[in-house]
């Protein structure tokens, strides 16, 4: 890319790409989203990246709204709007399609097959997203430690997640990590 | 997060299923799918299922889990998914922009604001040290999610969906080739697989 495009087309033209192959949810596209803005397009640093994460873990509603803040860094306003639109709507039409399709010919068996094979797939990726925001955030022994017993407490608590970030920030301010 | 496990992993309430569903209007559409996302910290879908199914009974516990079931198998944000499926369902295309618009809506201004601000103060000391433990908590989660939702391939012992999941992640995280590239073989290979392995156990 050696001209440089209006940034607003660029983020459209990315995310909404990236919706279609965004398997399993947002959180399955970090990886992608973290390759196309600290790799290729240079939008953000690696710790930029990483805060951007938490802000958006932090902040009620769907995990999608890491697009939102990454268009917000990237041109503004403008920007949230179109990255978040653009990750929103190939797929939310083609969920309109298929969905009406589905109405019709009810019985089919491909949706059980093709969800049997993509869950996997949607599993691996966002496995990938935790290693790479890990490798990102996780510079010291403290840190992964509090990542650590985070996804301990999760996973076999049913604490609600937002203590568990407050907990992290906590441990942040205190200068521990 | 939770909004992105399996269908499987959503508890069902038993909610007979007697009462006859009752056709939402366009700004009860709007309203609902805000609240719904404004109450969601970390997942919406335990609050989409509270409040279709448990509050409003717009849809069976059934129905909910086979429109979600569907909306995870398609590409894109799932619960974003659902919104437009469910609006579109009881009101058209209008429905469907009514509640995709009540679900990001809001949280899109209120993560707006917080990027103004991040923007203007993420260089003090205090903030970044929040933010970064803040984000160690925020991975932890996230790794939670996938050793939940990888329960039920060790259960089953899915040696296929195992070996899939592990390609794709050296693939991804270790490798960090571009999504498409991989999607663009993995997608039809795992579809493969998974197929032909169901036909023999279907005899």
């Amino acid at each position: 890319m050696n001209s440089t495009p209006n940034p607003v087309s660029t983020l459209v033209w990315t995310f909404g790409l990236m919706s279609l192959f965004a398997v399993g949810g947002a959180n399955s596209a970090i990886p992608e989203m973290h390759r196309i803005a600290v790799d290729v397009q240079h939008w953000m640093s690696d710790k930029q990246f990483a805060d951007v994460f938490a802000i958006s873990q932090m902040s009620p509603g769907p995990n999608v709204l890491i697009v939102t803040l990454i268009g917000y860094s990237v041109a503004g306003v403008a920007g949230a709007l179109a990255a978040t639109l653009a990750m929103c709507g190939p797929t939310a039409i083609l969920a309109y399609y298929v969905s009406r399709l589905l109405q019709r010919s009810s019985h089919s068996r491909w949706p059980s097959v093709i969800q049997a094979a993509l869950v996997p797939l949607s599993i691996g990726l966002m496995a990938a997203s935790g290693l790479i925001l890990a490798l990102t955030s996780d510079q010291s022994w403290m840190a992964a430690l509090i990542t650590v017993v985070a996804a301990v407490l999760a996973f076999a608590t049913r604490l609600n997640p937002f203590w568990l970030l407050l907990a992290g920030g906590a441990f942040g301010f205190a200068g521990v990590i | 997060m939770p909004s992105d496990s399996p269908p499987a992993a959503v508890p069902a309430p038993d909610i007979p299923a007697s009462t006859p569903p009752i056709q939402p209007g366009l700004i009860e559409l709007f309203v609902a799918f805000a609240k719904m996302s404004l109450a969601g910290f970390g997942g919406v879908l335990y609050w989409a299922r509270r409040g279709i199914v448990d509050q409003h009974r717009w849809m069976t516990a059934e129905e909910f889990n086979e429109t979600y079931a569907l909306c995870h198998f398609l590409p894109g944000p799932n619960i974003v998914n659902l919104s437009v499926v469910f609006g579109s369902r009881f009101r058209g295309i209008a429905g469907g922009i009514a509640a995709f618009a009540g679900l990001i809506g809001p949280p899109m201004m209120i993560a707006t604001i917080l990027g103004a601000l991040y923007a203007r103060y993420g260089e003090i000391d205090a903030l970044r040290r929040i933010l970064a433990g803040v984000s160690c908590a925020a991975i932890g989660l996230l790794m939670a999610t996938v050793v939940r939702m990888m329960m039920p391939l060790l259960r089953k012992r899915d040696l296929v969906g195992l070996v899939v999941l592990a390609a794709v992640f050296v693939a991804i995280g270790v490798a960090r080739l571009p999504l498409q590239a991989v999607l663009l073989v993995a997608i039809p290979l795992s579809i493969a697989v998974t197929f032909a392995m169901q036909r023999r156990v279907n005899g």
